[in-house]
């Protein structure tokens, strides 16, 4: 396959990027997009230029590494596929391809396809867990749980937390993200003592960083993990109800 | 250099107890005097930051990746085992101790294993408790599967993605701490040495890897929880930023290495299917329930296998191993695999696959039965590979997948090194020669939320009172130096060749000498090839870019550089375990039948290799293994 890739580059946080072109004679349809990046990289190296900087690990599209805007759109053109786990076979022979890193003011560039999502963390710290220490938990069995309940609880826990959502939102939003994880926990029995709580500390975090949802479900559509928007729903419903 | 296992004394179902009766504790108001580092955020390493935090310990928590929750724990698929006897099925504790002692066949430590399935019912417990979403009954209790050949249904799961859901309860709880102020987290830093002062772990040194900065942290502690080294081989289904430089760089320092040659290669991965691939996936072991294995009777049949009639087709397995069939073990599917593809009757690409095909199971329960198990893994086949395994067989072959080998610890998982501790996949210590599927989850969160947390305070109180070493302390420095002049290096070297090219040159080597099979002259061969591959490493490498700045090409060169070193262990190790044992196959020695021949008279013990110095030759130190209570014999699935 011939293709021509035109990728962001940016060497900092704080220098001005810009879009680079490269011509590829000689991708596979085989290949998972990363690894077109990675013989382009080779190429580089090679020809003694800077590689091209993207984040990546698993590459089996579950620790929510990877993950680029793939003309416009975030994990590119296949439905629910993370970036690793999109192959080139799903591009035509001669295609031209935007490369960028996610956008989102809350997410900076820290180096080319590179962003920094730290805020995510800082919104599962503000209270997205059950307090319960190590040593402490009861038999596992002694609480049933309807098995529709576990299945949807697993639905939401499913989140991947890669950061697709929010570069597709027009607001910057984190909604489905965050809601993702007060309805996992808000689900289950086990989660019921601090749902309250929980959800207020969440979404506050949440809104110290991102942008407000208008509900344009942009986020579901390109979600790896098919998170619904149910659960945006679901979190709204609790946090209102904890305010009064 | 005296190896002492520090097993506690009596009958093995007593030891854990009275251990941690015997063991001294840290007064509640003293913990927070403590600093322990803690270098890895996976199940092992997230459960232990979190558990020593809750306990009151002052943590520091390192991971290479941008969050915590990323660690590679996250990708593993099938479960994890306990010994909750739910399904009433005759499991219990002793039989998972025993399966695993001899899954390992006979080469792991008794009071270990005897204690990882003691554990292994409180963890379950716990990752309930923290909202894990195991899989349930319709009932409302928890389901079980039985997993990788076992007889009981002992493993719990969350559809195929129980790693990332006992991660996610892991880094919970991680945050937890981090919001109380018990952690500090440290992302995105990659430790690039240990600090060893008058004998014992002081503290590492980091490159901050968006910065660059070099420094140094110190502690009353160090644990390193940095998982696995299957990333020698360059293709493996770990993530691609699995590295060995922790234990590699401790290794160098004093701690001794064990059974680095015990590496576990995965029956059922994707074959590879081109030279830019990056990393092999791996497909479900549970596949094996339902699909049957063969490949065609006549060698370099290039018909498509839907034309191949049954007549000539060889399901090897099935004739093998009548009982087992194509539930056998995975060193043993692994092999079997590896020697019809050598005689020339592999499939795909390069001759290397063979097939599973799910044709029979798709007429005896019908599509929708079959979608309904398989369904996500049929779909994720179909998108690497372009193929519906619906209607053509399924390709796999094996490859790299995890290393029982690790850095040697004792019964309380330290090191030779005072005061450095090694937990999750990092250290050799439950495995023996083979690990069972959905034991390592198992392991790493034995180890960190049960294990470590008690045995680290009997450290820690018996150093209670000394001063701890400041962070600019001379020792400090010096190991700084040392890592800054590593790193100059490796960016001054004015080569033309990737550092990709030639890990992947490593890998070949490693994976055709020291793979799924082994002998004498290929290993004697391939350390030579070693050598000199890593004589050219350092002159014919390119690294672009500055030490100053987000840098991925320095990240893999040190990682590659390390690599080299352990490799040459690796093959060395091979070469001095004159006999067969789980994965471990020496040509040499098998059964006429062609099963792997333990030769327990003679190596009945753990390799725990010492550092030569660089060039120099390790020395290897034997710790014996005894077996009272799980009778060495030899491992039959036929
Ligand atoms: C595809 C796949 C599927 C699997 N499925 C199963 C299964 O079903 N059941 C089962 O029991 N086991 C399974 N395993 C094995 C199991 O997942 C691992 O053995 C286990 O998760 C390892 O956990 P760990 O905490 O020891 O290490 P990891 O999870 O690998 O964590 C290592 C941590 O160390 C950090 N780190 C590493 N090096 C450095 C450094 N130099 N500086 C700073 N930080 C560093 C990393 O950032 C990471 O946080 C599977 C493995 C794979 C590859
Ligand atoms: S690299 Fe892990 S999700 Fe893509």
């Amino acid at each position: 396959m011939r293709l021509t890739l035109h990728v962001w580059r940016q060497k900092n946080h704080d220098a001005q990027g810009r879009f680079v072109t490269y011509s590829m004679a000689d991708a596979s349809p085989a290949m998972s997009f990363l690894e077109l990046l990675d013989v382009l990289n080779e190429q580089l190296t090679e020809r003694g230029e800077e590689p091209i900087a993207f984040e990546h690990d698993c590459r089996e599209g579950i620790c929510g590494s990877c993950g680029v805007m793939i003309n416009g759109r975030a994990h590119g053109p296949e439905k629910g596929t993370a970036t690793c786990q999109l192959h080139m076979r799903k591009f035509k022979d001669g295609e031209v391809i935007r490369v960028e890193p996610w956008r989102s003011k809350a997410f900076p560039v820290i180096k080319d396809l590179v962003v920094d999502r730290a805020p995510f963390d800082k919104i599962v710290q503000a209270g997205g867990f059950i307090s319960v220490n190590a040593g402490g938990a009861p038999e596992a069995n002694l609480i049933p749980i309807p098995k529709p309940t576990a299945e949807k609880a697993m639905d939401a826990a499913e989140c991947i937390g890669c950061g697709a959502c929010v570069a597709q939102c027009p607001n910057g939003a984190a909604q489905l993200f965050t809601a993702a994880k007060v309805s996992h926990l808000a689900l289950l029995p086990q989660g019921q003592p601090e749902r309250t709580r929980r959800v207020q500390k969440m979404v506050d975090e949440m809104e110290s960083y991102f942008g407000s949802c208008t509900n344009f479900q942009e986020c579901e559509a390109v979600c790896p993990k098919g998170i619904s928007i149910e659960f945006i729903a679901r979190m709204n419903r609790d946090y209102l109800r904890g305010s009064i | 250099m005296i190896l002492d296992p520090k097993i506690p004394s009596g009958p093995v179902e007593g030891k854990w107890d009275r251990h941690r009766f015997e063991m001294k504790l840290v007064n509640p108001a003293n913990k927070r005097r403590f600093d322990v580092i803690v270098v890895g955020s996976g199940l092992a390493g997230g459960s232990a930051a979190a558990t020593l935090a809750e306990l009151g310990y002052q943590v520091q928590c390192f991971c290479y990746q941008d969050s915590a929750r990323r660690a590679h724990s996250i990708a593993a698929q099938g479960g994890i085992n306990a010994a909750k006897n739910y399904q009433n099925d005759g499991d219990s504790i002793w039989r998972l101790f025993y399966d695993t002692v001899k899954g390992g066949d006979f080469r792991s430590r008794e009071a270990n294993v005897h204690r990882l399935a003691q554990v292994s019912v409180n963890i379950i417990d716990q990752c309930v408790a923290q909202g894990v979403p195991f899989a349930r009954e319709y009932g409302g209790m928890l389901d079980n599967r039985s997993f990788g050949g076992a007889q009981v249904s002992r493993t719990f799961y969350a559809r195929g993605q129980t790693g990332q859901q006992l991660m996610l309860g892991t880094y919970q709880a991680l945050s937890r701490q981090v919001a109380a102020g018990k952690v500090q987290m440290v992302p995105r830093t990659e430790m690039l040495d240990l600090v060893v002062i008058g004998g014992r772990a002081r503290g590492i040194v980091t490159r901050d890897m968006v910065s660059g900065e070099i420094r140094s942290w110190s502690a009353d502690a160090v644990v390193l929880a940095t998982g696995g080294y299957s990333n020698v081989f360059f293709l493996s289904t770990n993530a691609t930023g699995c590295n060995a430089t922790a234990i590699w760089r401790a290794h160098r320092r004093g701690a001794l290495f064990a059974n680095p040659c015990y590496t576990q290669i995965h029956p059922t991965c994707i074959p590879q299917h081109g030279d830019y691939q990056s990393k092999l996936t791996l497909m479900s072991e549970s596949l094996r329930n339902d699909g049957r294995i063969w490949v065609p009777i006549k060698q370099g049949d290039a018909r498509i296998a839907t034309e191949i009639p049954e007549t000539e087709r060889d399901y090897y397995l099935e004739r093998r191993y009548p009982a087992c069939g194509n539930l056998v073990p995975r060193d043993i599917a692994s092999r079997a695999a590896k020697i019809v593809c050598d005689d020339g009757k592999g499939v795909g690409h390069g001759g290397r696959g063979v097939y599973l095909d799910f044709s029979d199971a798709i007429q005896r329960l019908g599509r929708p039965a079959i979608e309904q198990k398989y369904g996500n893994l049929f779909e994720m086949y179909e998108r690497i590979t372009g193929e519906n395994p619906y209607e053509v067989p399924m390709r796999i072959y094996p490859a790299p997948h995890y290393t029982m080998g690790g850095l040697w610890v004792d019964y309380n998982l330290m090191s030779t090194i005072e005061g450095l501790y090694v937990i999750g996949e990092a250290n050799f210590s439950d495995h023996g020669a083979n690990r069972l599927g959905a034991s390592a989850l198992m392991q790493g969160l034995a180890d960190g939320y049960f294990v470590l947390p008690y045995t680290i305070g009997d450290y820690l109180a018996r150093h209670m009172g000394e001063e701890r070493i400041a962070a600019d302390h001379a020792g400090c420095r010096e190991v700084e130096q040392e890592v800054s002049e590593r790193i100059q290096r490796l960016l001054s070297t004015t080569g033309k060749r990737t550092v990709d090219s030639l890990h992947r040159e490593l890998g070949h080597i490693c994976w055709e000498q020291c793979g799924m099979s082994r002998n004498a002259h290929g290993l004697q061969e391939a350390i030579g090839q070693i050598q000199a591959l890593r004589e050219e490493y350092w002159d014919s490498v390119t690294v672009p870019g500055s030490g100053e700045e987000l840098n991925q090409s320095l990240e893999k060169a040190g990682r590659v550089a390390d690599y080299f070193e352990l490799a040459e262990l690796m093959c060395r190790d091979a070469l001095h375990r004159e006999e067969s044992c789980g994965t471990h196959f020496r040509e040499e020695y098998q059964t006429p039948e062609g099963e792997a021949l333990r030769d327990d008279k003679h190596y009945s013990y753990v390799a725990a290799w010492e550092f030569g110095g660089s060039g120099g030759e390790p020395v290897l130190h034997k710790e014996p293994l005894e077996f009272d209570n799980v009778p060495p014999t030899q491992r039959s699935y036929k």
